[in-house]
C-alpha cells in the first residue's frame, strides 16, 4: 500500500508540473507582461531595466525555471490590480469558497443516500420514477440558471432569503442548494445504480439465506459496499466543484476565489489568474490523492495485499 | 451493431417479491434480430419517443432559424425594451417571450442560441472523437512507447477538472465561437482515447484478429476493419453522453463572458444579460433561455441514456 501511495503522489506531481506549464503559458501567450506593468509613456531604458530585473530578457526555459522556483516558494507575483501578493489574495478568498463547496457536498450527500436507496428498493415504483425524473431535471439544468430562478422565487418574490453576499447561514442557503442540485441528481443516480448492482451479488443472497433481516441486508451489506466506490466520486466532485462554483459565486456575489478569478480576468490581472489556477489544481489533486488512498484503505481486498 | 440477448439473472427485489424485469428490454430467449429488438425497445418507451421527437423538432427549429424566428435576434429595438411576454398586459407582438434590456427579442435569441448550442456540441464532440479515436487506436494497437505517452497524457487530462482546463485555455486564446469549439474538443478527447484503447486491448488478441494477421493483412486494414468497427458502439454511447455536457459547458463559459463574443446569440449570454435585469422584475429575459437550454439538454440526456442501455447491455444499470 505504501508503494501505491508513493506512485499516486508521483503521478499527482507530474500533473501539477503540466499545470504549471499551462499556467506559465497564460502569462506569455497573452502578450508582453511589461505592457501591463509599466505606464504606456515609460521611457524605453526604464522598460528594459524592468525587463532585466524581472528576468524577462532570459530565454523562455530559464524564465520557466524561475517561475517554478518562485512558485515553490509561494511567490506567484504581485497582483497588478490590488498591489498585493497574488497567492495571498487567493488564499484569503479560499475559506468562502470552501464553505460553499463543503455545504453543497453535504446537502447532496445527506439527501442522495436515502433517496437513492429508496429508489433502488422500490424499483419501477412511483418513488423510483419520480426520483429518476427529478434527477434528470437536476442533471439537465444549468446550475447558474437554477441560481437565478431561486433568486427570483425566494429573494425577489417571497423575500425569504438574501440574494447576495456572505455572512449568516441564510446567505448560504440559496447558493449551496442551487449548486447542490446537479450533484444531488448525479449522486442519486449513482447510488441507485450501485445498489441495484450490489443487490444481485452472491453475498447478498448468502446474507438473506442466513436469515438476516431485509433492513440489515440493505443498510449494512448493500449500502456499505455501494458507498465504497462512491467515496471516490464524491471526492472528485468536491474538487471539480471548486472550479465549477465560479458561476454560482458570480450569480450570488459570493466573495470566493471564483469571483476573484473573474474580476482578475476582467482587468487582465495575470498573477491572480495564475494563483487561482494553481491553488485550484493543487486542492483538486490533493483531494483526489486523499480519496484514492481512502478508497484503497476501505477495500480490504487491496488493503491486505502484500 | 451487436445487441446481446444474454439472460439476466432474475434476482429478488428488495421487497422480497421476485423481481420481474420490465418489458421490452430484450430479455427474451427466443431469437429476434438485433435491429428489431432495438426498434421494439425504442417504440415501447414513451419517454424516449417523446424526447427524440422533441429533440428533432428543436434541431429543425435551430437549423431553419432564419425562417422560424420572428425577428433578427441581434436587432435592437429601443422602443421595445424590456417588454414582457405576449400574454402579459404590456406584451406586444411579435415579441412572444418578451425582450431584453436593449430591445432584442428573447424568443429569436433562444432559436438562434439553440443553433449555437447544437453546433458547439456536435462539432466539439466530433473533433474530440476524431482525436481520441486516432490516439486510442494507436495506443491500443501499437503498444509500447506511444501507448505510454498517450495514456500518460490521458491521465494528466482526466485528473484535472474539465471546466478548469477550458477556463484556462479561454483566458489564453480569448473569446470566439470556433476557439471555444476547439478548446472544448481538446478538453474532451481523453475519455475517447481511454475508451477506444480499452476496446482495442480487449479484442486485439481475439482469434479473428490473429487470423487476419496470419492472412497477411496490414496494420491499417486490421485497425480499420476489425478494431475500429468494434470501437464504434462504445464511442457512439460516449458521444451521446458528451454532447449535452459540452452544450452545458458552452453555456457556462458564455455566461461567464469567456465563451462566444457578445455579438453571438448564445443562450449562455442571453441568460447573463437577463440576469442583469433580474431585480427590476424582468424575469423573462433569463428564465426562458434557461428553460429552453434545459429542455434541449434533457431531451439529449434521455436519448443518450436509452442508447447506452440498448447498445451496452452490460452497463445497463449504470449511470
Amino acid at each position: 500500500m505504501g508503494l501505491y501511495i508513493l506512485r499516486r503522489v508521483y503521478q499527482a506531481l507530474i500533473v501539477f508540473f503540466v499545470v504549471t506549464g499551462i499556467v506559465f503559458s497564460i502569462l506569455h501567450i497573452s502578450g508582453d507582461p511589461l505592457a501591463l506593468l509599466m505606464p504606456p509613456d515609460a521611457p524605453p531604458t526604464e522598460v528594459e531595466a524592468m525587463r532585466r530585473t524581472l528576468g524577462l530578457d532570459q530565454p523562455l526555459v530559464v524564465q520557466y525555471g524561475l517561475f517554478l522556483r518562485n512558485a515553490v516558494q509561494g511567490n506567484l507575483g504581485v497582483s497588478y490590480h490590488h498591489g498585493q501578493p497574488a497567492l495571498k489574495l487567493v488564499l484569503e478568498r479560499l475559506p468562502a469558497s470552501l464553505e460553499l463547496v463543503i455545504t453543497t457536498i453535504m446537502i447532496s450527500l445527506v439527501l442522495a443516500v436515502p433517496i437513492g436507496v429508496l429508489a433502488a428498493s422500490r424499483r419501477g415504483k412511483l418513488v423510483d420514477r419520480v426520483s429518476l425524473l427529478g434527477s434528470l431535471v437536476g442533471i439537465s439544468a444549468p446550475p447558474f440558471w437554477i441560481g437565478i430562478a431561486f433568486i427570483l422565487v425566494f429573494s425577489v418574490e417571497l423575500q425569504w432569503l438574501p440574494s447576495s453576499g456572505r455572512g449568516t447561514w441564510a446567505h448560504l442557503v440559496l447558493p449551496a442548494t442551487s449548486l447542490a442540485l446537479y450533484r444531488l441528481a448525479l449522486f442519486i443516480r449513482l447510488i441507485r445504480a450501485g445498489m441495484l448492482d450490489i443487490m444481485t451479488m452472491d453475498f447478498i443472497r448468502t446474507a438473506r439465506s442466513k436469515g438476516v433481516s431485509e433492513k440489515k441486508v440493505i443498510y449494512k451489506h448493500a449500502l456499505k459496499n455501494t458507498l465504497i466506490p462512491f467515496v471516490t466520486i464524491a471526492g472528485m466532485q468536491m474538487g471539480s466543484l471548486l472550479a465549477g462554483a465560479i458561476v454560482t459565486e458570480k450569480v450570488f456575489a459570493w466573495p470566493g476565489m471564483g469571483r476573484l478569478f473573474l474580476e482578475a480576468i476582467g482587468v487582465m490581472d495575470f498573477p491572480v489568474i495564475i494563483a487561482w489556477a494553481l491553488v485550484t489544481a493543487t486542492i483538486f489533486l490533493t483531494l483526489n490523492l486523499v480519496v484514492d488512498v481512502i478508497y484503497v484503505w476501505l477495500d480490504p481486498r487491496i488493503r491486505h495485499e502484500k | 451493431m451487436r445487441v446481446e440477448t444474454a439472460p439476466r439473472i432474475v434476482g429478488k427485489d428488495f421487497s422480497g417479491e421476485p423481481y420481474s424485469p420490465p418489458k421490452a428490454r430484450f430479455l427474451s430467449f427466443e431469437y429476434i434480430p438485433a435491429e428489431r429488438q432495438l426498434l421494439h425497445a425504442f417504440l415501447s418507451n414513451k419517454l424516449v419517443v417523446g424526447a427524440l421527437t422533441l429533440l428533432l423538432l428543436l434541431v429543425l427549429i435551430a437549423f431553419f432559424a432564419e425562417w422560424v424566428s420572428p425577428v433578427d435576434p441581434l436587432e435592437q429595438t429601443l422602443r421595445a425594451r424590456l417588454k414582457p411576454p405576449i400574454w402579459q398586459e404590456r406584451g406586444v407582438s411579435p415579441y412572444y417571450l418578451g425582450t431584453d434590456r436593449l430591445g432584442r427579442d428573447v424568443l429569436s435569441n433562444i432559436i438562434y442560441g439553440l443553433r449555437i448550442s447544437l453546433m458547439v456540441g456536435l462539432f466539439s464532440v466530433g473533433i474530440s472523437l476524431l482525436i481520441g479515436l486516432a490516439l486510442g487506436l494507436t495506443a491500443g494497437y501499437a503498444r509500447g512507447f506511444w501507448e505510454t505517452v498517450i495514456m500518460r497524457a490521458v491521465d494528466v487530462q482526466l485528473s484535472l477538472p474539465l471546466i478548469m482546463i477550458a477556463l484556462c485555455f479561454m483566458v489564453i486564446f480569448g473569446q470566439g465561437l470556433w476557439k471555444m469549439i476547439v478548446v472544448l474538443a481538446i478538453a474532451g478527447w481523453a475519455e475517447y482515447a481511454r475508451t477506444v484503447r480499452g476496446t482495442v486491448l480487449s479484442i486485439r488478441e481475439k482469434e479473428y484478429v490473429e487470423a487476419a494477421h496470419a492472412l497477411g493483412f496490414g496494420p491499417g486494414t486490421i485497425m480499420v476493419k476489425y478494431l475500429l468497427i468494434n470501437a464504434i458502439t462504445p464511442v457512439l454511447v460516449l458521444s451521446a453522453v458528451q454532447v449535452p455536457r459540452v452544450i452545458m459547458y458552452e453555456a457556462t463559459l458564455s455566461f461567464l463572458g469567456l465563451g462566444v463574443p457578445v455579438t453571438t446569440p448564445s443562450i449562455g449570454l442571453a441568460i447573463a444579460r437577463g440576469y442583469q435585469v433580474l431585480f427590476s422584475g424582468s424575469w423573462w429575459a433569463s428564465i426562458f433561455p434557461g428553460l429552453a437550454l434545459m429542455l434541449l439538454v434533457a431531451c439529449i440526456n434521455i436519448v443518450a441514456d436509452w442508447l447506452r442501455d440498448a447498445l451496452e447491455p452490460r452497463s445497463r444499470e449504470q449511470v
